[in-house]
């Protein structure tokens, strides 16, 4: 019964990278919120700018404040480690995060109604739900 | 050659005007790691004065609050700072788990109001800084994207940043496993409670003002 329900409620969306590439930062925001308002769990393909992810803290508070039961976001982001890489691969690694953005990494956002906790460590992510 | 001596003494000048005037230092951090405890323990031992109410309860600062002019020597050297103790930066607010403290609904509710408008405070206030201490709870998960976002915040901004992991008078603390997951930052293990390693604090606080 508990599985069934929990079926019902959960709702992932993938948006690739090229979906959000060309949008500006309020746009980028206004985009995963909408779906998080909407329950569903956003699986984006890269990772927000530093600036994105403050802007969507700060938009997240906003609606926090004016939408009723909405208590929020979790977010993490998985990127591949490079930190024990060699010279070249770390290289190969910044020279197209420069270029095209991270888009090696994946970003999780979803409604703070549904997950609990995203625990995360280098090694495994897990995703606690309600 | 008299360019030369008149760029030299504008130099000096200006680096004169540096060490004098307050440095802005900002004090940010998830909810209840301690920003309020250290910036009271250092404002208690230069100015003789508390900057604001320490609680357990989390989102107990929901205003930046700041103290100016506090002069603080460290080994023959002297600098004076602006502590801005900010509120704890969080992806979400439940004002249910404010009750779990024993609050009452109606002053959960407003404390979360509160606590939503301290956080995009805290945000906007980023930029206004001269360096910045993060504050992290060295009991919990260091690799809490809250943590990441923040940090990542501050380097994008090019401000000057150093690492303390507070709370090293508890059991579960691991100072180590901070020191592993941000391997590129000074961080400095503390208990602002217990006034424990402030003497290496100072000293990583005065080298983080050379480099504003």
């Amino acid at each position: 019964m508990k599985i069934k329900k929990l079926r019902k409620e959960l709702s992932l969306q993938v948006i690739p990278f090229s979906e959000i590439q060309n949008l500006t930062i309020s746009e980028r925001v206004k985009k995963i919120l909408n779906l998080v308002l909407g329950n569903k769990i956003v699986i984006l393909h890269g990772r927000l700018r530093p600036e994105e992810e403050a802007r969507l803290i700060e938009d997240t508070m906003a609606l926090v404040d004016h939408v009723k039961n909405f208590k929020g976001i979790e977010l993490a982001v998985i990127e591949p480690n490079v930190k024990n890489e060699g010279f070249l691969t770390k290289a190969k690694y910044g020279i197209a995060k420069r270029l095209v953005g991270d888009t090696n990494a994946l970003t999780l956002i979803g409604p703070a109604s549904i997950i609990r906790e995203i625990k995360k460590d280098p090694k495994k992510i897990e995703l606690l739900l309600k | 050659m008299i360019r030369i001596l008149k760029n030299f003494s504008k130099r000096i000048l200006a680096a004169l005007f540096r060490r004098k005037r307050e440095i802005k230092i900002g004090f940010y951090g998830p909810p209840n790691a301690g920003k309020t405890s250290l910036a009271n323990r250092i404002c208690k031992d230069w100015t003789g004065e508390e900057i604001g109410v320490v609680s357990k309860i989390p989102h107990e600062t929901r205003h930046v609050q700041f103290k100016e002019k506090v002069e603080i020597k460290h080994k023959g050297r002297k600098l004076t700072f602006k502590i801005v103790d900010t509120p704890g930066i969080a992806t979400k607010i439940d004002y249910e788990d404010f009750m779990h403290y024993g609050m009452k609904k109606k002053d959960s509710k407003k404390r979360a109001k509160e606590a939503t408008q301290g956080i995009i405070e805290s945000i906007q206030w980023l930029d206004d800084m001269d360096a910045i201490v993060v504050v992290l709870d060295a009991t919990e998960n260091p690799y809490s994207q809250v943590n990441i976002t923040i940090i990542g915040n501050i380097v994008a901004r090019k401000i000057p940043v150093l690492l303390v992991a507070n709370k090293i008078d508890l059991k579960n603390a691991n100072v180590k496993k901070f020191e592993s997951t941000f391997p590129e930052y000074e961080l400095v293990g503390i208990s602002a409670k217990e006034g424990t390693n402030m003497d290496e604090f100072y000293e990583a606080l005065f080298r983080l003002s050379k480099k504003v």
